[in-house]
């Protein structure tokens, strides 16, 4: 009997060490710094920041068009979405080049 | 010779008409099954041991499993973690249907080059995610749209900018994709008539056609690397709106 206990003693002990050095091991493997978009390579940053402006202009103009279309503003809403779009965009691109610097920091944040 | 932009034209192969719609299988439904095809056989196949010590096959699985895993964590955060099979999903279809058509003499049609495809994935992500952000923060999600720290005067002009902002999410998500692939596979073909063009000129110019030829050689490479990329551009894009939805910001 008491074999059998100091046996289970043994194991446990046993384990602990294997937690131990399993959790040793997991943190090593993390990464030092938080990589987020910072393993995308230049074509992927440079693509990902041309679409964020097209995208915003491109809003605007349907969001006009269709508005002007429904309310029989031809064309002035669409003027002004335009440039309302155009500010959407530059505010994406604004925030899309914010996450690729800050890149480690904007992971942390988000947990 | 085929122009540039034929390669991406639909036909339908099995024409079938239901009350009146136009239902045929086309051509991009036939690549949209065997993409679906392909990654069924890989995954199904690679785990159909699940050993301990995984094979080259298992092994390549498990590769992209805790690639996308690792991205997923790193951009969205623990919470985010049940939202892994539709990421991984969507990784594995998009690179499955890019690289395909990577693959020359086959002819498959590129699904991803047409941005009914890509629009509606992005277009669904987009619903998705606005819906998880109100279940998770109820009508309060709509702070996402209110500027911190702005003056009160410019408050409904910032607002609005933010929702055009946000509505141009799908937009720049889809195009995206899409313009990559278009924009490779045509270069890929008007270098590929280049190249039978001044071959068939015969004499001197036929020697030239070996530069155009290299250069197919250069953009396929730079080409696979695009198919690659913009799958992972699409899930880390997904991964950040699930961010946004969960954590506002």
């Amino acid at each position: 009997m008491t074999d059998n206990k100091k046996s289970s003693e043994e194991m446990k002990a046993e384990l602990d060490d294997l937690n131990a050095r399993l959790s040793a091991a997991r943190e090593a493997s993390k990464p030092k710094v938080a990589s987020g978009y910072n393993e995308a390579t230049t074509y992927g940053r440079a693509t990902r920041l041309v679409a964020e402006l097209i995208a915003g202009i491109l809003v605007g103009v349907l969001l006009g068009w269709y508005l002007d279309q429904w309310l029989g503003t031809k064309p002035w809403l669409m003027i002004l979405l335009i440039i309302i779009g155009a500010a959407a965009g530059i505010l994406n691109v604004m925030r899309a080049a914010k996450q690729m610097v800050q890149g480690g920091s904007y992971n942390e944040e988000g947990k | 010779m085929a122009g540039p932009l034929e390669q991406f034209e639909i036909h339908s192969k099995v024409p079938i008409e239901v009350a009146g719609y136009d239902i045929s299988i086309t051509n991009s439904a036939i690549s949209l099954a065997i993409a679906l095809v392909i990654l069924m056989v890989f995954m199904l196949g690679g785990m159909r041991k699940a050993a301990l010590v995984p094979g080259r096959w298992q092994s390549s699985v498990e590769m992209c499993y805790e690639f996308i895993a690792k991205m997923l964590g790193d951009t969205a955060g623990h919470e985010a973690r049940q939202f892994f099979p539709f990421v991984f999903t969507l990784f594995m279809f998009i690179l499955t249907a890019n690289l395909m058509g990577m693959v020359p003499w086959l002819h498959l049609f590129t699904v991803t080059s047409h941005i009914a495809v890509t629009f509606a994935l992005a277009f669904f992500i987009f619903i998705g995610v606005t819906i998880l952000g109100f279940i998770k923060h109820g009508i309060g999600f709509l702070k996402f749209f209110v500027p911190g720290d702005a003056p009160l005067a410019l408050l409904p002009l910032l607002v609005i900018i933010e929702i055009v902002s946000y509505l141009s999410r799908p937009i720049s998500l889809s195009v995206r994709l899409f313009a990559n692939m278009v924009a490779g596979h045509t270069m890929l073909q008007v270098f590929g008539g280049f190249v039978v063009s001044l071959a068939a000129a015969g004499g001197i110019f036929a020697l030239g056609s070996v530069l155009p030829f290299a250069f197919i050689v250069a953009l396929t490479g730079l080409e696979l690397l695009v198919a690659c990329l913009q799958a992972y551009v699409f899930a880390v894009l997904t991964c950040i709106y699930l961010n946004d939805a969960l954590h506002m910001h």
